[in-house]
Order: structure tokens, then C-alpha cells, then sequence
């Protein structure tokens, strides 16, 4: 299997839109949104098929017996997430702030703290003839979504063969789903746009994935917004040694053509094959044949 | 009055906005949250006063001491250490920095020190007082630096303006916590309204007051309209797609700064927010 991750470290590049548009261009066998964060894969790919949705639990939190528990203030000294709270005069955890590290239930003296299950999110994967597609949502507040991140690729791992191509969306930013996502996979297409927010946080991902040794490259989405800032990005990219696969430029009808559902590589013009020029690009950078 | 900006949707116009309501309402106190990613010194270019490094506990083990029982590996909820080759090896990536480890080891083997997960920098800008957490690549959670911020940003300003990282995970809690009012950023778009839903259902779950701001607007009639009028969402200000303002944010100029009828604008948008906080956070008697 060859595994495309979609980054970009700026939120709002256009990861989604792209990554759609290249698993209908390249017929990606599985697919995948490890955005669980806020994903929106699923509003732009087919929805038919069938398909199956668990909840997904993280690691236990803990619960205070009220019963049990004298107020001995122990737990609340030691936690260290301040999960501990005093309501109505009984001590109480937050489950929205502990963290399951269970050094509460082993200090308590009169054993009243136990764990309990703590659903953190669900997984959903939707497969139609030949093709999967996974999906995962965090349910509000929730932390350690990394765990879910590799929810969403194991059932791709064991769905597509050596030579099949995988897709996967990524999340924005450069912490802990987004270093879930990276593990494991071939290759990572950066998407970016020329605004200095975008290249900001482009070198800021670049030594993100440079902890794994994944080979990257980049796509210039928007292209045409700021071609001053288009320069500035293309002499980044020279600089580091990356490919520019492709530069799309900005186009309304694209968000249009997404909120009314339609294929947006039916729009005619040059959003879309600037977007064919990309996938036959990374066909070429990826040795898919 | 602190207000957090939230999206859900990550390039939704969150600094953008934020940036520009700091200006227009100064004296003022603005925080980026966004510690993964941060842009509001792209945008305010404040001088910075000064910069601290924000530590983290992890665990260090005195290998003479450590009898090699175990008690710590087993213990350890997130496996961030591990007893091998007759010595005690220790993951700090992996550490949640519970403390666990250390009150637990029969023998004292293990002492917490700092570990550097990134800063955080203070400064200004006119009458701007300019936060802003950075944590460093390679890093899992930024929740710390955000923690630490919200702490030390705790500023003499009346008005506080909390730019917030994407999505509704735990580090949007620790920021919306703190927070009066939660200003919801939307884009016109499938995407934008879809986790426009979350943002809301984040600011409910924290029983905090809610107004929206649809950005990148195409027609009259947005996307989002329809579930605002549902959910009985107030919606403080459509605006419009403009190629010359997506290009002047591109460029890193802060648009109300340089452009008289844009300054107009957010002090305009500034004082609806104003008039909408007043009304939801004021107790009705």
C-alpha cells in the first residue's frame, strides 16, 4: 500500500477540498479523515454504501464514590490536571480535565475512586463496491485524539493491498493528531496558500514531519490570491529542496459547487486542470504506474 | 471581559478578526491560543517585552537507586517508562507529568525536573497588550502553554480578546473556560457550517453565551443562516468575500491599521459585539 497524508499546518488551505478531488482523479482504494478534530471529509465524498459506526473509548477516567469518599482532600492536592472539584461540599472529578492517570484511585485511602469508561468519539467506515472510506469524530472536549487518529487508518491498513493507493485528510495544526497521522505513512502533500500565516506554519510542519523522515511536497492552492507571496513560498520551497506538485488557482465556484454538492472537477477552466496537472504529478513523485 | 474567538473549522478568519477587534479596541489585551500555529505576531508585529520558557515535570531516575521492581513501569498509564537491559528508560514525549511515578518508587529513585515544552512571549503594541504561547515542534500537547497564558495574561486590561486554536478538543476547553463570551467565527461554506454546529455545541457544553460572525460571505443569504435562525443564534455580522482584504491578510498587513474605511468597519463590528456581550452577560433581574 502507498499512503498519502494531507497536511498543511495552517487551517482553512484547502486540504479537504484537494484531498477529495485527488481520490476521485486518482481512485484512491481507501480513504480516510484524520481530522477527527472537525472532519469534513464526509460531507464531500459519495455517501453511499454501507456502513458501520462504533463508539470509540479512550483510556478510562475516574469517578469519586460519594459514598465513600470522606473529603480527605488527598486527590486534590495531587492531581495534577485539576480535575478535582468541590461541589456542593463533596470532591468530584471533572471528566472533562482528568486525564486517567489513576494516581487519585491509588492514593485514596478508602478506595472510593474507580475507573470508568470514557467514550471519547466513534469511528465510522463506509465501504461501497470496491472502496473504504474512514471516518472519526471527537466527541467536544475531549483529549488524546491521537488515539483516535489511529482508529481511522487501522481499518484502511487491513483493507487495501501492496500496490494500492491510500488517501488520507489530515488535521491542521502540529501537535498530537497531527503526529498520530504522520506515523506510518509514505508519503505527505503540503498543502499551503501564499499568505504569511500559511508559510508561517508550513516551516513550522516541515520540522514537525522531519521527526519522521516521510518524503513531502508541496501544493500552492489559491495561488493566485497574493503573487507576492506565491514568490516568497516558491523560494521556501527551493530553498528546502521541496517539489511544487502543483498551483491551483482560486476559484468561488469551487465553495459553491461544494455547498449545492456538486463534483467540483466539473467545473470547467483552469481550477480544474490545474488540479489534474497535480494528481498527475504525484502519480509520477508517488511511482504509481 | 475576556472574549474567545472559536471556529471549529480551522482558516475560518479566526486571527484575522482578532487581530483587528485588539486594534480598534484598544486599551485592549490580546492572547493567541493557538500554540500549534501561531500568526497574531504575524499581524500585530508587537515589540516584544520579554519571553519564558513553559516547563513541564518529567521524571529522572537515579539509576543506583532504582531496584529495578517495577512498581513505576507498571503504574504508568501512557508507557513512559520502561525497565530493559537492567535499567530504567524513560519516554519525556510520552509523559503526561502526572507525578505518579515519582511518589510512588519505594526506593526515592525518581525526582521530577523541567522539561521545555516551548515559551511564551509578552508585548505591545500601541495600547495592545500582546500574548502569545509557541510550542515546539515535535511536541504532543500544547495544553500547558495555553494553561500557563491564561494565567499570566490575567492582564489590567478591561477587554480581552482570546484567539483560539481550531477545532473543540481539549485545548479549546482550557481557553473557552476562562472566557464571558464566546465569539463564533463561521465561513459560507458546508464546511464552515458544519463545524460552526460543533463550536456552538462546545460553547453550550461550557454554559457560555454565544454571538456568530459569518466571514467570506457570497450572497446576502449564507450557508449557516438557515441553522442560526434554528438554534436562535445571533448573528453579529455578515462579511463579505473581498479579493483586496484576502490579500492584504496574505501579506501579513493588519487591515484595519492601514486602511481608514476598514478600521470603520471592525470598530462598527467591534461595537455590535459590544452591545450583544452587554445583553447576554448582564443578569436579567
Amino acid at each position: 500500500m502507498k499512503q498519502l497524508l494531507v497536511l498543511s499546518g495552517k487551517g482553512g488551505t484547502g486540504k479537504t477540498t484537494i484531498s477529495s478531488a485527488l481520490i476521485d482523479l486518482l481512485h484512491a482504494k481507501a480513504y480516510g479523515d484524520c481530522d477527527v478534530d472537525a472532519p469534513n471529509l464526509h460531507l464531500v465524498v459519495p455517501e453511499s454504501g454501507l456502513t458501520e459506526k462504533k463508539p470509540f473509548f479512550g483510556m478510562d477516567i475516574f469517578h469519586i464514590n460519594p459514598d465513600k469518599c470522606i473529603n480527605c482532600g488527598l486527590c486534590l492536592r495531587e492531581c495534577r490536571f485539576h480535575a478535582i472539584e468541590i461541589l456542593e461540599g463533596k470532591h468530584h472529578i471533572n471528566p472533562l480535565k482528568c486525564e486517567g492517570c489513576a494516581f487519585c484511585a491509588e492514593i485514596c485511602p478508602l478506595k472510593a475512586i474507580t475507573p470508568i469508561k470514557n467514550e471519547t468519539g466513534y469511528t465510522q467506515i463506509t465501504i461501497d463496491r470496491d472502496t473504504l472510506f474512514s471516518t472519526a469524530r471527537l466527541h467536544i472536549g475531549k483529549g488524546n485524539s491521537g488515539l483516535l487518529v489511529s482508529e481511522v487508518k487501522k481499518p484502511i491498513e487491513a483493507f487495501v493491498d501492496r500496490d494500492d493507493l491510500a488517501i488520507l485528510d489530515g488535521s491542521p495544526g502540529i501537535g498530537c493528531p497531527v503526529i498520530a497521522s504522520i506515523r506510518g505513512v509514505d508519503y505527505v502533500l503540503i498543502v499551503t496558500e501564499p499568505s504569511i500565516s500559511a508559510l508561517h506554519d508550513m516551516e513550522r510542519l516541515l520540522k514537525t514531519i522531519n521527526h519522521f523522515n516521510v518524503p513531502c511536497a508541496v501544493c500552492i492552492n489559491k495561488c493566485d490570491v497574493s503573487l507576492t507571496v506565491r514568490d516568497k513560498i516558491i523560494e521556501f520551497c527551493k530553498k528546502k529542496g521541496l517539489d511544487i506538485l502543483g498551483s491551483i488557482p482560486y476559484d468561488q465556484r469551487v465553495v459553491k459547487s461544494l455547498n449545492t454538492k456538486k463534483r467540483m472537477l466539473d467545473i470547467p477552466g483552469p481550477f480544474t486542470s490545474a488540479i489534474i496537472t497535480l494528481s498527475q504529478n504525484i502519480q509520477k513523485w508517488m511511482k504509481i504506474v | 471581559m475576556k472574549i474567545a474567538i472559536l471556529s471549529g473549522k480551522g482558516g475560518t478568519g479566526k486571527t484575522f478578526l482578532a487581530t483587528n477587534l485588539a486594534y480598534v479596541s484598544q486599551p485592549s489585551t490580546y492572547i493567541d491560543a493557538d500554540v500549534e500555529e501561531p500568526n497574531g505576531n504575524l499581524f500585530l508585529r508587537p515589540t516584544i517585552d520579554n519571553r519564558h520558557q513553559v516547563f513541564v515535570k518529567i521524571p529522572e531516575v537515579d539509576q543506583g537507586k532504582c531496584g529495578g521492581c517495577r512498581r513505576c513501569t507498571e503504574f504508568c498509564r501512557y508507557h513512559a517508562l520502561a525497565y530493559s537491559g537492567g535499567k530504567l528508560i524513560i519516554f519525556p514525549t510520552l509523559c503526561h507529568s502526572c507525578g505518579a511515578c515519582t511518589y510512588l518508587c519505594p526506593e526515592q529513585a525518581l525526582k521530577e525536573v523541567n522539561r521545555s515544552i516551548g515559551y511564551y512571549e509578552r508585548g505591545t503594541l500601541e495600547k495592545i497588550e500582546f500574548y502569545s504561547g509557541v510550542l515546539k515542534p515535535g511536541q504532543l500537547s500544547g495544553v500547558p502553554i495555553i494553561e500557563t497564558l491564561m494565567n499570566v495574561a490575567d492582564g489590567k486590561n478591561e477587554l480581552t480578546w482570546i484567539d483560539c486554536p481550531p477545532g473543540v478538543a481539549c485545548q479549546v476547553i482550557s481557553c473557552v473556560e476562562v472566557a464571558d463570551y464566546c465569539l463564533l467565527v463561521a465561513e459560507d461554506s458546508l464546511f464552515g457550517l458544519d463545524n460552526l454546529k460543533m463550536a456552538h455545541e462546545l460553547a453550550k457544553t461550557l454554559h457560555k453565551p454565544v454571538g456568530v460572525i459569518i466571514n467570506k460571505c457570497f450572497d446576502s443569504k449564507s450557508v449557516c443562516d438557515a441553522y442560526c435562525q434554528d438554534e436562535r443564534l445571533k448573528v453579529i455580522e455578515r462579511i463579505p468575500y473581498d479579493i483586496k482584504l484576502a490579500n492584504l491578510g496574505a501579506k501579513g498587513y493588519l487591515a484595519a491599521k492601514d486602511n481608514t474605511i476598514i478600521y470603520q468597519m471592525f470598530f462598527d463590528i467591534y461595537y455590535k459585539i459590544m452591545r450583544e456581550v452587554d445583553h447576554e452577560t448582564t443578569p436579567r433581574s
